[in-house]
């Protein structure tokens, strides 16, 4: 039975439970039976509130059984990324720094789950403050892949990808920065949205670098991708940047066909760091929306090679500031060194020493640097130049396509460590998803295919701001043309059970 | 040969808008109030939280930028300024730098306005920009504990950047209280230096008289009031000659003025000047400045204090002297308006605002702003003394009963019985008594010592309770006196 309703889509298990077909302190048995086989070697969880998850679903519950409908997510579990505000339970963004910080004040996503009947049970590991690509940053220890424990999660949602991929929830929450909830997704088979800039209010979501930071849907398949966007999205007074979405994005439209679409593959991202898997798996995905009727051509979209440097400049900048709150001041992690309680700076510079960790501290200072007088022109400026310069490389580009197609990441997930060894390659590595970040798009990170130890290839569909809805129509076709692969079931629990092939 | 230097000052004012909520949060900007009451996850730096952009604040801005003469930029773009200090929660403070609202706007001051040659001088205005206030540090007295009171943070300021167009503190002193007189006409601000909703530092030079190029400024902090701006200019011109006349060269520095032991320390130096890696702020997009936004605000702009002054020497035939005391507080002024309006007599008016008003203002410390009595009722009371219904003595007290609580003076004065004593009869007959309880006082005036005549009207006059006619009294006198002769 727990198997069964593990393998249960979200969409599908809160239409269960609100139909009074399962009783949602059974899923939650599920769930926290699969936290407790799992958790210990997959390090998914930096907190994990069991009795708060089970109090919200006996509320929810009770709401169902005297005929109330609690909303389009009732009783379904879902792990927050720990850089999410959630009043009363800790906050740590994976940082030493906030190891002890419980915010006062629920995220505004935070807010718009609760009223859909959101079931919170647990903060999700992630690389400290969002910086790190694979997962490994954590003042918690890395989060490992659940399809290879040998294997990194990917970064820096990494806990939020892990939790759905095992079966420990069903929906998560995950941030988007410059690919943090793509690559995980991708890692771990499942799908990542990261949302237009502004689709989703970023408040109580702990700042990495403002302009670029979007909240976004973690899920097991497109369809609940789409559910949980259309739960969190909207416009919000308290965030001046947020926009809402242009058009409702759930239910998804089902579309036949995609005669008339036109998808766009930069050459750019087609040179040497793409392994041979990925570059055959992509062609494959570009093979399948032929066969669904699309036009797919590559194109030159030019300053490809130039945007993880505009990038890392321009959020290494902006998390200099955004960071600089941590001083031990207020709350958060204060140095216990009694030489430094006399010293107004020596206890600032010391509790920021101890309370970050080595990449949070190597962006702070690269990021003071660009900032500073002398250099902000050379650097900083000349990267929203850049910035700027690729914006109008999408708009033009989606003058001529509806879509775009890429790579999320070079290869499948790498082993565990290797990031230490080589910063730079890990930077590189996000050559595919810092784009979309740096000019406001929306793109969705989809599982096609795996090599041939079971690891997944993730494809990423890109749409132009704006655009959720068509994307998540293409995504959802595209996404039932690469089924028939099947790694993905295996990605989120055995298969078995009575409720068996009714998934999807 | 000594040389003659001239002191060359820059001022950069903060000003404490007086909107209802703060910058960038809902939270009051009520000044004072237990700590830390009037904050919140925004204004007190907590994590995740983004600032909300207050337009309260903009109009204010802008209305600030037209009395002035600025120019109003088109967009609204805020930038960040890094710094770490304990009074602020996010350890940057949410400013403006390269995009200021207003910029090379003017305010016209005068000096020597005792003299018989007032100054008229254009002190220009680099720019005006909006930005937020920090909170407020308290040092225990043991020197091991500081708390911090969050109370303050987030207020908006607007920070005025004068062009180093000013030569003294007397015009330090005059731009401020033109300043000032602007933006409490605007309505923006209250400007108190003590409460500190009006601050002031001090960029001051000196050159050679003649030279072109300015000199090494220094920048003087912590100026509380008017007094202490003008001891530091002082005492820092002093200063400042000493060093370049001792063949020793100025430090480009910050510097802390102790009003209580008459001078100034070094804060910090060029070396270690902060470097506040300026960035556009990310988390507030572009504000658009509308067109009829700046219209809007144009056309609710009150008369200012310049026009003002011209129009009422036009309209009311008053000294230049005068009304540039009426105007001083728009209230004032409006005060004089409309009493003058109601009696129709504007000179009358403008003598009780200018000689009790103003003294009753200081001996019980009210601002213009809280005078509670009512135009109506001074032109009452201006009607009163005019028809010769009481004398100057009675009016003077009822005047000072109209400051305290606004009475009704025409109801006032019937019901306690102060009007003029008019009757003939009634006060021959009190003479009469006066003059037969006097004999002395009569024998002397009947010697010629026409000095009796005084005593006895004070003595009419006392027993009359003051009420009285004084003239009358006299004449009623030396027609009885001349009857005994």
């Amino acid at each position: 039975m727990a198997k069964a309703l593990l393998s249960l889509s979200a969409a599908q298990l809160s239409e269960r439970i609100r139909n009074k077909e399962i009783r949602i302190t059974d899923v939650l048995d599920a769930v926290f039976e699969t936290i407790q086989k799992r958790e210990q070697e997959l390090g998914a969880f930096i907190t994990v509130d069991e009795k708060g998850a089970r109090e919200q679903g006996d509320a929810l519950q009770r709401r169902l059984d005297v005929g109330e409908d609690p909303g389009p997510l009732c009783g379904v579990p879902m792990a927050i990324k720990d850089n999410i505000c959630v009043k009363g339970l800790p906050t740590t963004c994976g940082s030493r720094m906030l190891k002890e910080f419980v915010p006062t004040y629920d995220a505004e996503v935070i807010k718009r789950l609760r009223e859909a009947g959101a079931i919170f049970i647990g903060k999700t590991n992630m690389d400290e403050f969002g910086m790190g690509s694979y997962g490994e940053t954590s003042f918690f220890g890395a989060c490992k892949n659940p399809l290879d424990l040998t294997k990194v999660a990917g970064g820096s949602s990494a806990g939020s990808a892990a939790a759905v991929a095992a079966g420990e929830a069903f929906l998560a929450l995950g941030s988007d920065t410059g690919g943090s909830v793509r690559t995980p997704a991708a890692f771990c088979g499942i799908v990542g949205f990261k949302p237009s800039y502004g689709a989703v209010s970023r408040r109580g979501l702990v700042a990495y670098a403002s302009s670029m930071d979007q909240i976004g849907p973690m899920a097991k398949n497109v369809e609940d991708a789409a559910l949980l966007l259309q739960v969190i999205a909207g416009e919000d007074p308290m965030d001046a940047t947020s926009r809402g979405l242009k058009e409702s994005v759930w239910p998804i439209q089902n579309r036949c066909d995609l005669s008339g679409i036109r998808i766009g593959i930069p050459s750019g991202w087609l040179q040497d760091q793409l392994s041979g898997g990925m570059r055959q798996n992509l062609e494959q995905a570009a093979a399948a929306l032929r066969d669904l009727g699309a036009a797919v051509e590559t194109f030159d979209l030019g300053y490809e090679d130039l945007a993880v440097a505009a990038y890392y400049t321009i959020a290494d900048a902006q998390c200099s500031s955004n960071l600089a709150r941590f001083d031990g001041m207020k709350y958060g992690y204060r140095t216990q060194d009694p030489a430094a309680s006399s010293d107004l700076h020596r206890m600032l510079k010391q509790s920021r020493s101890e309370g970050f960790g080595r990449e949070v501290k190597r962006r702070i200072m690269l990021g003071g640097f660009v900032l500073s007088e002398g250099y902000y022109e050379a650097y900083y400026l000349r990267a929203l130049k850049v910035c700027r310069l690729i914006r109008e490389a999408f708009t033009r580009a989606f003058e001529h396509y509806d879509l775009l197609l890429g790579p999320v990441s070079g290869d499948v997930a790498p082993p565990l460590g290797a990031s230490f060894l080589d910063n730079l390659k890990m930077y590189e590595s996000d050559c595919y998803t810092v784009p979309a970040n740096l000019a406001g798009l929306c793109a969705l990170s989809l599982p096609f295919g795996a090599n041939e130890n079971g690891l997944p290839y993730g494809i990423q569909l890109l749409g132009d701001t704006g655009c959720e809805k068509g994307l998540l129509e293409v995504a959802a076709l595209l996404e039932a043309a690469a089924l028939p692969d099947g790694y993905q079931q295996a990605a989120y629990g055995e298969k078995g059970g009575d409720l068996n092939g009714e998934c999807l | 040969m000594a040389n003659v230097y001239e002191t060359v000052i820059g001022l950069e004012v903060h000003v404490e808008l007086s909107t209802k909520t703060k910058i960038f949060c809902g939270c009051s900007t009520a000044f004072g109030g237990k700590p830390n009451t009037r904050v919140c996850p925004v204004c007190s730096g907590m994590p995740g939280t983004l600032p909300v952009f207050n337009e309260a604040v903009l109009d204010h801005a802008i209305s600030l930028g037209l009395a002035t003469h600025s120019e109003i930029a088109k967009e609204v773009l805020f930038d960040r300024k890094n710094y770490f200090y304990p009074d602020n929660p996010q350890n940057y403070q949410i400013s403006q730098l390269y995009h200021p609202i207003c910029q090379n706007g003017y305010v016209e001051i005068r000096t020597g306005e005792e003299t018989q040659a007032p100054l008229v001088k254009r002190i220009r205005i680099h720019d005006i920009h909006m930005e937020e206030d920090a909170g407020k540090l308290f040092h225990d007295e043991d020197g091991r504990t500081s708390l911090v009171d969050f109370n303050r943070s987030g207020v908006p300021l607007l920070e005025i950047v004068s062009e180093p167009d000013l030569a003294g503190a007397e015009e330090v002193k005059a731009y401020l209280e033109e300043l000032r007189t602007i933006i409490r006409y605007l309505g923006i601000s209250d400007c108190k230096l003590q409460e500190g909703s009006m601050r002031a530092d001090v960029n001051l030079s000196i050159r050679p008289l003649g030279q072109k190029e300015l000199g090494t400024r220094t920048e003087m902090k912590n100026l509380n009031s008017f007094r202490a701006i003008t001891h530091a200019i002082e005492a820092e011109s002093v200063r400042q000659k000493e060093i370049l006349e001792g063949g020793g060269e100025v430090i480009m520095e910050t510097r802390r003025w102790d009003e209580e032991k008459g001078t100034s320390f070094s804060m910090r130096s060029k070396e270690d000047t902060r470097d506040y890696r300026y960035f556009p702020e990310p988390d507030l997009p572009p504000v658009t400045v509308s067109k009829e936004r700046i219209e809007r605000l144009e056309r609710s702009l009150p008369e200012m204090r310049p026009e003002k002054i011209e129009r009422f020497v036009k309209e009311y035939g008053l000294p230049v002297k005068d009304v540039l005391n009426l105007t001083k507080e728009r209230e004032f002024a409006q005060l004089f308006e409309d009493a003058a309006g109601l009696c129709k007599n504007p000179k009358k008016v403008s003598n009780w605002l200018l000689t009790d008003t103003l003294r009753l203002m200081r001996e019980r410390g009210v601002d213009a702003d809280k005078l509670r009595f009512s135009p109506a009722h001074l032109a009452d009371l201006v009607n009163l003394t005019t028809a010769g219904r009481i004398n100057s003595t009675v009016a003077s007290a009822v005047f000072e009963k109209l400051f305290e609580e606004d009475i009704d003076p025409v109801a006032y004065v019937r019901s306690m019985g102060l009007e003029i004593v008019t009757d003939d009869k009634k006060l021959r007959e009190s003479v009469l008594k006066i003059l037969s309880e006097n004999k002395e006082a009569v024998a002397d005036y009947q010697a010629g010592k026409q000095k009796a005549i005084g005593f006895l009207v004070g003595q009419t006059m006392k027993a009359e309770g003051g009420k009285a006619d004084p003239n009358l009294v006299r004449k009623l006198l030396v027609e009885c006196l001349e009857e005994l002769a």
